[in-house]
């Protein structure tokens, strides 16, 4: 089974008590080699799942932090091709479901069947192509990545009709990345009173697919209050800040997604 | 009936397509704005208050129709006829303001409240704040932070119009960017705000949207060309293609004529194998730039190069998705000029007609000893703007 949809199992058994998290990098960023330990820091923190984002030159989604993340990774010189070398073996210590996230471009440069491929030689669990039309993808892509067992996850936003946010329900796999609020990544912070009609909204649709809210999510008063709506929530931009300024990534990487989750600093103790 | 249906259509389809290009390559967050756009255009543009507002407001206000001029001098020089198209005369002094007075009035009737544009050398930003001041409509233009500093002149006059001018500091901090910064913007304001985009780009429905705006031009050709040649059609059409708003409406009421060589002429700026040009038929690949699938500039990796022309208005790393299409079908003739062969152009009309072209309008000219055009030809070049912002560049080449 598909290592996201087994978690979302797991998860609506009752196995895990928290919301889940899943948590935004940029690959290549700061330095064009953390990938793998950036990766390998947020299991050891406890990071649910993980989305790494594949830097490009026009991210039209990402507000200003992620931008400028992306700016750095690609003049560090990050390329689709040098990720999948960085996540070759990852398999070999991560075993919590990790989803590449970037923009259509650079996937049809690969070439779609090409990039599937690849993805499901290294574990790679499901893509987010924001700017994949859904049309597109069900008519031209879908069949390549149900042959590598490649989830597709959709977004859906406040301005998303109920008619297209079943249309959605329908053809997604795994998760709906709920979209919080009408804005670009990292643009505003906070959960606020509309915003909680809004995923009321959405679970009074019930629709098949567990949800996780991202946007805006920032530190663990705003995580917890998305998980009271959904599945659990999406931290990025917050946590590419955590990056920047960090002297000491692997502490730093644990730390941060702990006390999001709050879980103690230490167990044993 | 299959006659017609076998006859090539160079139009869009009814999925937004031209051929395999074009589409709406756009994140879900831009979704409701673009549909509520798609759903309504057509209907907009075609009522009759909607077509008699535009056209009074093209007639009395932009100064149209725009002269077409038969340029003596120049035919005696390249043995054949031509004639220019003098979109260079109307207000603002480009084409671009075909474009901006339809979209305001659009805008208006979906009861928008502010508008949102991008622009490179200034001109779409010039056009877009001249119809916000005379609608009384809030107007924001994203400009790349390097393009603020290159065209400070028009920076000026948009604030002068009452334009708020605001930097786009990431990536390359040029027009590809400021385009970005102004579909974020729309991101964020996805009810009261309407994005004006300045070319034939960006997801269906603008590609589309823009070319009708701008198809004013070619059906004046049509008419002005009877009158004064008896024919309703020339042997060629040539216009400039950054982006492609002019050469789109030069070719509109032509693309079914196949007789007519439409002429479409990117800057290759200092030379296609310098590393430092704007041809992107020559350059690009098919991929998704700014909504669309289409041609663009772009490296192994798929990320968006960096373009380079003398001329800030063709300074673009992909063209429309239907000039890809005229591209890839071949019903489109693409050729490309050099900085330095448009700069020459611009001398030469200066100085044979007494025209100072923009330097987009520049690399058409430039074309014209190289169209094999004979005696009896009719050639039409689309003037798309005068030249008066070019002038330090000009200058720099007077002795």
């Amino acid at each position: 089974m598909n290592r996201i949809v087994n978690l979302f199992e797991q998860n609506k058994e009752g196995n895990t008590s928290n919301g889940l998290l899943n948590v935004y990098f940029t690959a290549g960023f700061p330095e064009l080699n953390d990938t793998s330990r950036i990766l390998r820091a947020l299991q050891d923190g406890g990071a649910d799942l993980v989305e790494i984002g594949m830097p490009y030159s026009d991210p039209v989604a990402d507000g200003e932090t992620i931008q400028r993340s992306n700016d750095q990774a690609l003049e560090n010189g990050m390329s689709v091709k040098i990720l999948f070398d960085q996540l070759e073996n990852m398999r070999e210590h991560i075993s919590i479901p990790v989803l590449l996230m970037g923009y259509v471009n650079p996937v049809l440069q690969f070439g779609v069947e090409n990039f599937c491929k690849k993805c499901a030689e290294i574990g790679i669990d499901g893509l987010i192509l924001p700017d994949m039309p859904m049309d597109v993808y069900l008519t031209e892509y879908k069949r390549i990545f149900d042959s590598y067992g490649i989830l597709n996850i959709f977004l859906v936003t406040p301005q998303t009709s109920e008619s297209r946010i079943r249309q959605i329900d329908e053809v997604s796999e795994g998760f709906i990345y709920t979209v919080s609020s009408a804005s670009v990544t990292g643009s505003k912070s906070g959960v606020s009173d509309d915003m909680e009609s809004y995923f009321e909204r959405l679970n009074a649709m019930n629709l098949r697919n567990p949800r996780l809210i991202g946007f805006g999510i920032k530190d663990n008063p705003t995580f917890r209050k998305a998980s009271q709506h959904a599945a659990g929530a999406i931290i990025g931009s917050a946590f590419i800040r955590v990056l920047q300024e960090s002297n000491d990534l692997e502490q730093d990487v644990k730390s941060f997604i702990r006390e999001v989750k709050n879980y103690p600093e230490t167990i044993e103790a | 009936m299959e006659a017609v249906a076998e006859k090539k259509l160079y139009h869009v389809d009814a999925r937004g397509y031209y051929g395999s290009f074009g589409g709406a390559f756009i994140p879900e967050m831009l979704y409701p704005n673009v549909e509520e756009l798609r759903e309504n255009y057509l209907q907009i543009i075609a009522e009759p208050d909607f077509q008699k507002e535009f056209n009074d407001l093209l007639k009395n206000y932009v100064g149209r129709p725009t002269p077409l001029y038969r340029a003596g001098r120049l035919s005696e020089k390249y043995k054949t006829n031509i004639f220019l198209k003098r979109e260079d005369l109307c207000h603002t002094g480009a084409h671009k303001v075909n474009n901006t007075i339809g979209q305001i009035l659009l805008a208006k009737r979906l009861g928008k409240k502010r508008v949102v544009a991008e622009t490179g050398a200034g001109q779409h930003g010039v056009a877009t704040a001249t119809v916000c001041a005379l609608m009384d409509i809030e107007c924001i233009v994203y400009m790349g932070e390097l393009d603020i500093e290159r065209q400070a002149p028009n920076v000026a006059r948009m604030k002068m119009l009452g334009a708020e001018v605001r930097p786009a500091t990431c990536g390359s901090r040029t027009l590809k960017d400021a385009t970005n910064e102004a579909m974020r913007h729309w991101i964020n304001n996805p009810v009261d705000t309407h994005y004006i985009i300045g070319s034939v780009v960006g997801p269906h429905p603008y590609p589309d949207m823009v070319a009708r705006f701008q198809s004013i031009i070619s059906e004046e050709i049509r008419w002005q060309l009877k009158e004064q040649t008896g024919s309703e059609t020339p042997d060629y059409v040539v216009a400039c293609v950054g982006g492609g708003s002019n050469a789109a409406g030069a070719f509109f009421h032509f693309l079914e004529d196949e007789d007519v060589k439409l002429v479409a002429v990117e800057a290759a700026g200092k030379g296609l194998e310098s590393g430092h040009s704007a041809a992107t038929t020559a350059l690009g690949k098919p991929g998704v730039l700014h909504g669309s699938r289409t041609i663009l500039m772009q490296t192994e990796d798929g990320q968006v190069v960096e373009p380079f022309s003398i001329s800030a208005g063709l300074d673009y790393p992909g063209i429309g998705p239907q000039h890809a299409y005229l591209f890839d079908s071949g019903r489109g003739i693409f050729m490309s000029a050099t900085d330095e062969e448009a700069v020459q152009a611009a001398f030469e009309l200066t100085r044979m007609e007494g025209i100072i072209p923009a330097l987009e309008s520049s690399h058409a000219l430039a074309l014209l000893g190289r169209l094999g055009a004979s005696l009896n030809d009719t050639v039409v070049v689309n003037l798309s703007g005068r030249g008066d912002k070019d002038m330090s560049t000009y200058m720099k080449y007077i002795d």
